[in-house]
């Protein structure tokens, strides 16, 4: 009885060691983190547009004048609870302005805080986790020059078991991982470039794709839509199946994207009215390089 | 005959309460109609067709038209069904109202503007169409 006993909690010990060592918060390689603080902030704002920072972090689309405020506070209703969008501006108390490029890299790319801890995957860091380090570096030096906002952030309301920062590491060991979704013709540079904007960047996988009931992608569906991830109403499929937008040409995608007009001349609406937006604020190629990607992404038929 | 079905069938829904369907199909009917206007200006936006004011005007005319009383085919009994309409409609039908009372008066100043070029057409046109999605984003939502 007594051995019974022991044997339990040295496997309870060992269990736990293992969870411990599962779930330990996985860093970037120093080499790429020294570059960090040497970004060029004028190419870093269209990075920041191509990311959406400010449909999550900023106020609702400011006009075209006046610089982003990224002192937060949007509020993601999802499945496991309610995420505020924390101050990501330069303040120092409230904000990031403390942070090192190499404290940013971390968070963006390995949904790691400066303080160790996991990230929820709200903060699309799964799709930023593709980025180039230079790019990275880029926004980080562009983020330091918008306005420093003073907010307090406000706790998320997560109910248990979604409350432990310290799962999140088993569920990044099964959906965390910067390798590209698609497989394309690795020198159609303009396919690469789409690929990269869709599926880094851009996050478009991360409302466009439907979720596991633990809330990892569904890659055997990418960019197949689905429930909207927040809040009411459906996602729709952007894939060229018939179900999708198979009928759109790579030249309406392309225009949807600058005008917010899809091909039936309705309008790109709900969140996808600030994605348009920050999307038309891109150079034309990179438009028309999001198109030829999607029209060369696998159709997947609606579930309906 | 047919007419007589018809009637049946919408009596029947109107008894069930299932939705307003009269009121449904009338907003659909005249978003679709917008669309086929904007459709035509943004042609002439893209220059896939020559830049022709009359046909601007008319276009202009069309959507003015098809704007006018749209607020009152939202009745509270047409929230659900094959609408696209979002409940936020009927949480603030003030601001739903003005809306609707924006791109009237911005298509009220492109028909008086009535541009003969171009280059005065595009930011009347601009002024137009970025209600379509202000007002898409607010209070619409797909299901
Ligand atoms: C879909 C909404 C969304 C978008 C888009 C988004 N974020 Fe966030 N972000 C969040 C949420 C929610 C958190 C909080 C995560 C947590 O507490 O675990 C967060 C956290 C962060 C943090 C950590 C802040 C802190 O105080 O620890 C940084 C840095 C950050 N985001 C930067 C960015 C940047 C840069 C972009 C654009 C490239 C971006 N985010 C886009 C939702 C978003
Ligand atoms: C914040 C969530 C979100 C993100 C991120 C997002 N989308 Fe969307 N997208 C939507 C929603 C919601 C709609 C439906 C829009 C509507 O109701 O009019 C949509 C619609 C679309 C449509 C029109 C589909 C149709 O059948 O009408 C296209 C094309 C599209 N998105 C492409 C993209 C691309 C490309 C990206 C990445 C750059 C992207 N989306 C990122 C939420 C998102
Ligand atoms: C004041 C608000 C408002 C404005 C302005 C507006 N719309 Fe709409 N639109 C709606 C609503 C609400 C619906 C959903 C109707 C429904 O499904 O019941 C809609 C639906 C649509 C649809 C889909 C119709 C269908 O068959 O389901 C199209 C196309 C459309 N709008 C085009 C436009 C265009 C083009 C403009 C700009 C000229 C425009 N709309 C301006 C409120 C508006």
């Amino acid at each position: 009885m007594k051995r019974i006993a022991a044997a339990l909690v040295i496997l309870a010990i060992a269990v736990a060691a293992v969870f411990f060592w599962l779930t330990a918060p996985n860093p970037l390689p120093v080499d790429i983190l020294a570059g960090m603080d040497e970004g060029d902030a004028m190419a870093g704002e269209r990075i920041f547009n191509a990311g959406g920072c400010n449909s999550c972090h900023g106020g609702k689309d400011p006009a075209a004048d006046t610089l982003p405020m990224l002192g937060g506070g949007l509020a993601l209703k999802t499945p496991f609870g309610t995420f505020h969008a924390p101050n990501i501006s330069p303040d120092p108390d409230t904000g990031i302005g403390k942070w090192s490029g190499a404290d940013f890299a971390n968070a963006m790319m390995r949904g790691v805080s400066p303080s160790g801890q996991h990230y929820y995957p709200a903060f699309p860091f799964t799709s930023y986790a593709r980025m180039k380090p230079g790019d990275v570096a880029d926004l980080w030096a562009y983020i330091k020059t918008l306005p420093a906002v003073a907010r307090a952030n406000v706790p998320h309301e997560l109910s248990f078991p979604f409350s432990v920062r310290r799962g999140l590491g088993l569920w990044k060991l099964l959906y965390l991982s910067p390798d590209p979704v698609v497989a394309i013709d690795e020198t159609d540079e303009k396919l690469v470039r789409g690929r990269y904007l869709v599926e880094g960047p851009g996050h478009c996988g991360e409302c466009h794709t439907p979720r596991s009931l633990i809330g990892g992608l569904d890659k055997a569906r990418w960019l197949g839509g689905g429930p909207a991830p927040e809040g009411d109403g459906k996602i729709p499929n952007i894939t060229p199946d018939a179900s999708g937008i198979g009928s759109w040409s790579a030249e309406d995608i392309a225009y949807s994207m600058e005008s917010g007009f899809t091909p039936e001349f309705d309008s790109l609406g709900g969140s996808m009215a600030d994605v348009q937006r920050n999307i038309a604020r891109l150079t034309a190629e990179d438009r028309q390089a999001i198109a030829a990607y999607l029209k060369a992404a696998p159709p997947v038929a609606s579930s309906r | 005959m047919h007419k007589l079905i018809l009637g049946m069938a919408a009596a029947m829904f109107l008894t069930t309460g299932v939705a307003n369907a009269d009121a449904i199909s009338d907003r659909k009917a005249a978003m679709k109609s917008n669309g086929g206007a904007i459709g035509t200006l943004v042609k002439m936006v893209k220059g896939e067709m020559d830049y022709d004011p009359a046909a601007a005007l008319a276009a202009f005319t069309t959507i003015r038209e098809d704007m006018e009383g749209f607020e009152d085919l939202f009745p509270e009994d047409s929230m659900t069904g094959d609408t696209t309409a979002s409940p936020k409609i009927w949480e603030d039908m003030e601001g739903f109202k003005a809306a609707v009372a924006k791109v009237e008066a911005d298509l009220d100043a492109a028909i008086a503007a009535a541009p003969q070029d171009k280059a005065a057409f595009m930011p009347v046109f601009q002024q137009v169409a970025g209600n379509c999605q202000a007002c898409h984003e607010t209070y619409r939502i797909k299901k």
